[in-house]
């Protein structure tokens, strides 16, 4: 789950990090309130999910209360399109109004979990305010790396490495020391899987800060994180989306038009791969889950079907666990109650499966059978392509 | 031979009483795995259909000579459960929870540093050695004893390629399911030695996905030690980046762990990919006949 710029700046605080000062404000006059109490001069930020605002326009200076009412009322309201958003963009309900600093250096910080070691890393950079990815390639050699023992956590003298590497004066390198540790700390209590600073500040007098802030918190852990959970926000997540997994269903939309309901996170992958190699292009991925009952594939037709650019639907099913028997009845009484009017491939393999295809034949409604994967995604790319109707 | 199981292994279900639990257990005691115990805290001394309930594992293991544990309680529990299976001695910890966050499990990683237990999972299908034991949720009809060791991060899309593996005469010796969470107990190379070093096991499918670099790392190591056949298959090409494909460990993070990569890594490797999901079964044939 991620959060907002402001909300992860006002965690970070709690954890004794120092962050420049400023509001969150949702209309032009908030703004302008909010840069009063800065003396004027400020800097907008658009509060969006996602990476690139500086490049789009969606960081902007002001002198003065005059010109912050006026680019504040330019930005809320408007679509922000970043590399990171899609074309669509994405709408800006809010910005944060922050003071102006100086700035001598500017430093990459970040801690994210080491797959390969299990453990937490923590990386640093004397490449800050650039995205960390590109200076992976360019200049590896500046990037600094340290990883935590779970056991004994971030130790002091892995902190005076980070600084002596990153070249800071002995003073800086005590306050590197700290907020490196507040944000082990925040890490650890509150399970995030990625907090970056970037870039962390050394204005030029001489104090370290965190100009930009980014957290992303483990959605496994979201049930003992009941105030992060709180800070969720739906405006930035498809509807679709935040639907499905209200009702246990795991779905991501995507760009084509055919429709896929399988169980299973890998296999509902390797449908989507596999329409992909017969021409066809995926409307989505939905993971129906080991335990899915007939309303919950009900449930999941009616997210599919919502999706306007959905020409035809493709369910797979390996029966293991989950009868096929069970999952044909469901699809059969959702097909009936949905009117579902596009073709449908249905793939059933697994326990119960001679009684699930008796289902199927037996109900009356053009259910386009298909015996093997390939068998499937060949009928459901030649329905979609010859435009069949029921 | 066969690895992880056999028909010796003495199995007991942590979280026995919960409904998954009493399923699974049933399941697998049809199936012919020895059940020998379960564990819930609170009910020690009562039964499931015949297999006796202990208040903790150390219990369990004095009395039943358990040495593989299975675990299904909620995530919340699930790493207390696998480090209580661990300090009980069991020598393989299959933990089959879906949802255990992530920092949980770093600390379990730790805690297993020089302890003799091997663990598969968390948010795995389980291992099954077919006509011997089963230890998971997969079904077992589906799989036939043979020579061809299958380690994989995916459930239901192994029982697709072990159902394409069966359909054309290709038993299993092992199939193992590491699970799909980032931080999980054995890897892909864990496994693939085994395999390696088991005599029954003639080749090995290896099924992998987007995200990390567990596949390109297993492929440098199945080139420096592997002469076995090899066929891989590397799903959620199609996955577009920064979106998380159900499994937390799916993901495509910077740029990295894509299946393009995955795939050429393996290739490399000598790994012979399959082209398709619906292909894994025939590759692995004409791999085989190839020679």
């Amino acid at each position: 789950m991620n959060i907002h710029e402001y909300q992860a700046k006002e965690i970070l605080k709690r954890f004794g990090i120092p962050v420049p000062q400023g509001q969150i404000a949702a209309t032009p006059q908030e703004a302008k309130t909010s840069a009063a109490k800065l003396g004027g001069s400020c800097v907008l930020k658009a509060q969006i999910h996602a990476g690139g605002r500086g490049k789009a326009g969606g960081v902007k200076l002001a002198g003065n209360l005059e010109e912050v009412e006026k680019k504040a009322g330019e930005m809320i309201g408007s679509k922000l399109v970043t590399h990171q958003t899609g074309p669509q963009g994405r709408e800006v309900r809010r910005i944060l109004v922050e003071e102006r600093l100086n700035i001598d250096r500017e430093f990459y910080l970040g801690m994210v979990l080491d797959r390969a070691l299990c453990r937490v890393s923590v990386i640093a950079s004397s490449e800050g305010g650039v995205e960390i990815e590109e200076v992976a390639r360019k200049n590896p050699e500046r990037i600094l790396r340290e990883t935590i023992d779970p056991a004994v956590g971030l130790l002091p003298f892995q902190c005076r490495r980070l600084a002596y590497g990153l070249q800071l004066a002995n003073e800086h390198a005590n306050a590197l020391a700290s907020i490196m540790q507040g944000l082990y700390r925040a890490f650890v209590e509150l399970d995030c899987s990625l907090v970056e600073i970037n870039p962390l500040l050394l204005t030029r007098e001489g104090k370290l800060i965190a100009l930009d802030a980014k957290m992303n918190f483990d959605n496994n852990a979201l049930f003992r994180q009941t105030e992060i959970a709180a800070l969720r926000d739906l405006h930035e997540e498809d509807a679709r989306e935040f639907e499905a997994s209200q009702l246990g269903l795991s779905y991501i939309s995507l760009e084509g038009n055919i429709g896929c309901m399988v169980n299973g996170a890998g296999l509902a992958m390797a449908t989507m791969d596999i329409i992909k190699l017969y021409g066809g292009e995926p409307a989505n991925f939905l993971d129906v889950g080991g335990g899915a009952t007939k309303d919950t594939v009900t449930e999941a037709f009616k997210i599919l079907l919502a999706d306007k650019h959905v020409e035809a639907v493709l369910v797979n099913i390996f029966g293991g666990i989950m009868r096929c028997d069970v999952i044909a009845q469901g699809v059969v009484e959702a097909a009936r109650e949905m009117r579902v009017a596009v073709p449908l491939v249905v793939r059933l393999q697994g326990t119960n499966v001679d009684l699930g295809k008796k289902i199927l034949s037996e109900s009356g409604l053009s259910i386009i059978p298909a015996e093997t994967m390939a068998e499937a995604a060949e009928k459901i790319v030649r329905a979609v392509t010859e435009g069949i109707r029921h | 031979m066969a690895i992880l199981v056999n028909k010796d292994t003495r199995v007991l279900t942590q979280g026995i009483t919960g409904s998954t639990g009493q399923f699974h257990t049933r399941a697998c005691k049809e199936y012919g795995t020895q059940m020998v115990a379960g564990v819930t805290p609170g009910k020690g001394g009562s039964f499931f259909e015949g297999v006796p309930i202990f208040d903790t594992v150390a219990k369990a293991v004095a009395a039943t000579g358990a040495n593989a544990s299975v675990i299904y309680v909620p995530p919340p529990f699930a790493t207390d459960a696998i480090m209580e299976a661990a300090d009980a001695g069991i020598e393989l910890i299959v933990c089959i929870t879906e949802g255990v966050p992530v920092m949980d499990m770093v600390r379990v990683k730790r805690y297993l540093e020089g302890k003799q237990s091997r663990l598969l999972g968390p948010n795995c299908p389980g291992v099954i050695t077919p006509g011997e034991c089963k230890i998971g949720i997969m079904p077992g009809h589906i799989f036939r004893r043979g020579a061809i060791g299958v380690v994989s991060r995916s459930g239901t899309l192994t029982y697709e390629a072990v159902d394409q593996l069966t359909r054309l005469g290709l038993g299993q010796s092992s199939c193992v399911g590491i699970g799909g969470d980032p931080v999980h107990g054995l890897d892909f190379v864990d496994v693939v030695d085994l395999f390696n070093k088991d005599p029954e096991t003639k080749a090995v499918v290896m099924i992998g996905e987007i995200g990390g670099n567990a596949e390109e790392q297993t492929a440098v190591w199945i080139k420096a030690h592997v002469r076995k056949p090899v066929v891989g298959f590397i799903v959620g090409q199609t996955a577009p980046p920064g979106k998380r494909m159900g499994h937390a460990g799916a993901i495509i993070a910077g740029g990295k762990g894509t299946a393009q990569e995955k795939i050429a890594a393996l290739e490399g490797a000598g790994v012979r990919v399959a082209p398709s999901p619906a292909l894994i079964g025939q590759t692995m044939q004409e791999t085989l006949q190839g020679g």
